[in-house]
């Protein structure tokens, strides 16, 4: 770019300041840990990453995160729709609420959380005649993984479904479709793309979720720990080497996440932007 | 010539362009019991996930009583985790925005290669787990690393200490900002700036005097989320700070402090400000979001930014 | 299929999308819906199928009372400005889905369904584009798909909603013409909406112009164009020169001059009053001096060569402006220059008198 074709000043200032500051704050402790676990020789990364105790916090952490997904999928997707086609009483403030979990501090929801589900708590005593212990088990650790997800699902899927074109369904309609046929064959796979975006920002969000999780789970290896959990363990005990060496996993899948995320919104783009 | 304006006066209207476009609905509407099943659904799911964490907040804050929770809130910990709180906004908030207007006008008012990256990394922190960003400066600036060293020799602490914290804080509320003022630069379009520029403005006042007010709702916006962020941040600052009563603690670990020592009540009183927080930023989010919507839906529709985009 | 509709009114709040709307349609006609934005002639077409519902007034097929039906029993095909084409589904399952959701009573098997999808490709002339998605298609394209899905379910109407609003004139033109020979094959009862007079003139059996909510004329494209009822309806087909006049004892005058009025006009024998007079740009005769039919003076203002016809401006004697259609021969013989003084000379058969 030759500097003649700039009308408006201030490109140095900005980019440099720019750069600056997202190498201090971002890029140079991002690096440091990749030097860090370079630091480790090959044999004790993977016997850190491979350790039983962290096998066990991997399936429980994409197990988890999983099924919240999953569950802010669904009802997620129920909670756009009603907020977008019909209108309902108090319909303005749940759509404000929606966005609590972003909001909310995670140690405030975290505590929260485990006391209304431990077993004297509102929803706990309820449910543990039925056999069903929330608090100190994975089922524990859903239950925050869904709450933190929500806003994610949801909020992916209004914009999209606000922009469907009614015409589509009257299309549908008038070649003799009714309405759950017009659901299924014509609105929903519109939506595939978003709802596989907000699936996909709720999971990595979910994975590396801490502080609402680290009330509810009990933290017991093997059992109600996830690796955000596992990380702080061995930070406590200042193995630093050991959690820089599982935090390097964790990061790896996160950029994958987010360059799949970037990915399936081009196709979307690609496929969909068109009349 | 002549006052033809009246032979035309009595029949003619609804030149074209004047389209007044009522909405349509029918024909495409769900069955009454259809919709009615989705709405109990979607209140039950909220209610249970949202509404109820809420109310339980307060009803367990007062479970001691008024006067347990006053004293609670006010007593000299929770001022000074309200402190440093309220610190560490003030200085992550104001850092990250002025990078936010910074990034956006670099990468909206320019081009330049690898302005794609930019945007990628600027979003890092969002992927990262919060106790790893916590971690990345405890690998930086602690004791036993060059960084960490060279600072303790001079007398500077910053793991275990308020620096650390206010530093964990920005690198998690970074992206905020920038995320929203990147979108509605681009909206906004350069056009005004550039006649500022013609007119013989300078950069700064061409900035001051039309970006800011052209964009100052995103700003808030950005402004209000970075806060909201910044304040409620735990595992990060957990990471980072010292856990150590009435100096390293903001509020959202000095609830985890209370609630580890049983101090059900009180650790629910602090929450019950944090909530207040959190409730306040969610009716400023969409007050301003019904500010900032329209801006970016006209700029949008104008010719020159449809053929730009 | 033949289409009554009787006393329609339709409302938006506070705005009067139709008011008492009453129209026969016969039975395998190409009726026009012809007006401008805003004059209801997309909300008519859309009460037609089902999509809204008047406030008042009846729609009835064939006699049978079909207001009280939803869309779906109503067995109209209807084809949207912009297509409304299914992105997630190849040309052939866009034209196919029709067929694929009918229930199972009615639905053929997937070999029938296949055969009658590809005689419809072939009627649009797009058999070797089943495979693609409508992203992939030109805009005339398309819409030929959009006709092809609505006719695989065999409705008893077509409604078509400014079906070649979106594409290029050449591609206009083509599509016109063949919709016209496609709707001599199948003879459907079909009705669509325009604002285009020359589409809807070319194409109709008949044309209904629609202003503000109201049916200004029904009538073929003749009538609407040579007999038009009103000025509305003279001027939005086609130009047209308006004056103002007057009308004592019978006799019509532009300006001073007595004028004798078209024979199939509205009468003025014994009125009095004053009038509006509609005259097209090529109905009228530029002579250098009187020659004893009625004629009034005027000054040439601008002079615009447009392809076939040479289009001048003149300004009245009494200030009113007027253009005329000349062609180039005439043109060159009367030699005009801006500023000349010349006499125009309406062709008295073709005057139109409106009395106000």
């Amino acid at each position: 770019m030759k500097r003649r074709d700039r009308v408006l000043p201030g490109f140095g200032l900005t980019l440099g300041y720019t750069m600056l500051y997202l190498s201090i704050v971002v890029l140079i402790p991002i690096s440091t840990i990749f030097f860090k676990a370079a630091s480790l020789s090959w044999i004790q990364f993977w016997t850190v990453v491979l350790a039983p105790r962290a096998i066990a916090a991997y399936k429980l952490s994409f197990g988890a995160a999983l099924a919240g997904g999953l569950i802010d999928s669904v009802f997620g997707f129920v909670v756009a729709w009603t907020l977008v086609r019909y209108e309902f009483p108090l319909k303005r403030l749940i759509d404000v609420m929606v966005d609590l979990p972003f909001a909310l501090p995670t140690s405030v929801a975290g505590i929260t959380l485990t006391s209304l589900y431990a077993s004297n708590g509102w929803i706990g005593a309820w449910l543990e005649p039925l056999g069903v212990k929330v608090a100190y088990t994975p089922l524990g650790i859903v239950v925050a993984l869904t709450f933190v997800g929500l806003p994610f699902t949801v909020r992916t899927l209004q914009p999209v479904l606000e922009d469907l074109d009614k015409e589509y369904e009257e299309a549908a309609a008038t070649l003799g479709a009714n309405r759950l046929q017009t659901f299924l064959k014509v609105i929903l796979p519109a939506l595939v793309p978003a709802q596989l975006t907000g699936f996909a920002l709720a999971f990595a969000r979910e994975l590396g979720e801490y502080g609402s999780v680290v009330f509810i789970s009990g933290n017991m290896p093997f059992r109600t720990e996830v690796v955000p959990l596992l990380i702080m363990s061995k930070l406590e005990q200042f193995d630093y080497a050991g959690a820089t060496a599982i935090a390097v996993v964790m990061l790896i899948i996160a950029f994958s996440i987010l360059l799949l995320v970037n990915g399936l919104q081009k196709i979307a783009g690609r496929r969909l932007m068109v009349t | 010539m002549g006052d033809e304006s009246e032979l035309y006066a009595f029949n003619y209207s609804g030149f074209p362009g004047a389209e007044s476009a009522p909405t349509r609905r029918s024909a495409t509407s769900d069955p009454l019991a259809v919709r009615i099943a989705l709405i109990t659904v979607a209140f039950l799911f909220l209610g249970l996930f949202l509404f109820l964490p809420v109310i339980a907040v307060f009803i367990e804050a007062l479970r001691k009583g008024t006067g347990e929770y006053f004293a609670a809130i006010s007593n000299a910990e929770t001022l000074s985790a309200i402190r440093l709180t309220l610190m560490t906004a003030a200085i992550a908030v104001p850092l990250n925005v002025s990078f936010g207007l910074a990034a956006a006008w670099a990468i909206t008012r320019f081009e330049f290669r690898g302005k794609q990256l930019l945007v990628t990394l600027i979003d890092i922190p969002f992927s990262v787990s919060p106790v790893i960003a916590g971690m990345l400066f405890v690998l930086l600036l602690g004791v036993r690393t060059p960084i960490g060293a060279w600072l303790y020799d001079h007398g500077i602490k910053t793991i275990f200490a308020e620096p650390g914290i206010v530093l964990a804080t920005i690198f998690v509320t970074f992206p905020l900002a920038a995320r929203q003022l990147i979108p509605i630069m681009q909206a906004v379009g350069s056009e005004e700036e550039q006649a500022a520029i013609v007119l013989g403005a300078g950069g700064w006042q061409s900035f001051l005097r039309i970006t800011i007010p052209n964009v100052k709702w995103g700003l808030l916006y950005g402004l209000v989320l970075c806060n909201a962020r910044a304040m409620g941040e735990f595992g990060a600052v957990s990471v980072v700070s010292g856990h150590v009563r009435g100096y390293t603690n903001t509020m959202p670990l000095y609830v985890e402090i209370l609630y580890n020592d049983y101090q059900f009540a009180a650790a629910f009183a602090v929450s019950s400000l944090l909530t207040l927080l959190a409730i306040a930023t969610l009716v400023a989010k969409r007050c301003l979001e019904g500010r900032v919507a329209p801006v970016k839906k006209f700029e949008q529709d104008v010719p020159e930014n449809k053929a730009a985009a | 299929m033949s289409i009554e509709l009787t006393n329609i009114r339709k409302t938006f709040g506070d705005y009067v999308a139709l008011d008492n709307i009453n129209l026969n349609i016969e039975n395998g006609e190409l009726v026009a819906l012809l007006g401008l934005s805003g004059s209801g002639k997309t909300t008519l077409l859309r009460i037609i199928a089902g999509l809204e519902t008047p406030d008042r007034g009846e729609v009835r097929f064939h006699g049978e009372d079909a207001t009280s039906l939803g869309v779906r029993e109503r067995h109209v095909g209807f084809v949207f400005q912009h297509y409304a084409l299914f992105r997630h589904m190849t040309v052939f399952e866009n034209v196919a889905f029709g067929l694929r959701v009918k229930r199972r009573a009615e639905r053929p098997v997937e070999a029938e369904i296949s055969r009658r999808v590809h005689d419809l490709l072939k009627l649009v002339q797009l058999d070797f584009l089943g495979d693609r998605y409508p992203s992939q298609l030109s805009g005339g394209q398309r819409q030929r798909v959009a006709l092809a899905r609505t006719l695989a379910v065999e409705p008893k109407l077509l409604l078509l909603d400014e079906p070649f609003g979106a594409l290029d004139a050449k591609v206009r033109q083509e599509l016109r013409r063949w919709l016209k020979r496609l709707h001599e094959e199948i003879g459907i009862t079909s009705v669509f909406v325009t604002h285009d007079q020359e589409e809807a003139l070319e194409l109709a059996n008949r044309v209904v112009v629609m202003n503000n909510g109201k049916i200004e004329q029904i009538g073929t494209a003749d009538e609407v164009y040579h007999r038009p009822a009103n000025p509305f309806v003279h001027n939005f087909l086609g130009n047209v020169n308006l004056f103002r006049g007057r009308i004592e004892n019978g006799r019509v005058y532009i300006g001073d001059t007595p004028v004798e009025i078209d024979r199939t006009g509205p009468r003025v024998e014994g009125a009095t009053g004053t009038a509006v007079l509609a005259l097209r740009p090529h109905l009228i005769e530029i002579i250098p001096r009187p020659n004893g039919r009625p004629s009034f003076p005027a000054i040439v203002t601008s002079i615009n060569p447009a392809g076939p016809q040479v289009k001048v401006e003149l300004v009245a004697e009494w200030g009113d402006s007027v253009q005329v259609d000349v062609g180039h021969e005439r043109f060159e013989e009367l030699a005009l220059s801006p500023g000349a003084r010349v006499f125009l000379r309406p062709k008295q058969e073709k005057l139109f008198v409106y009395q106000i």
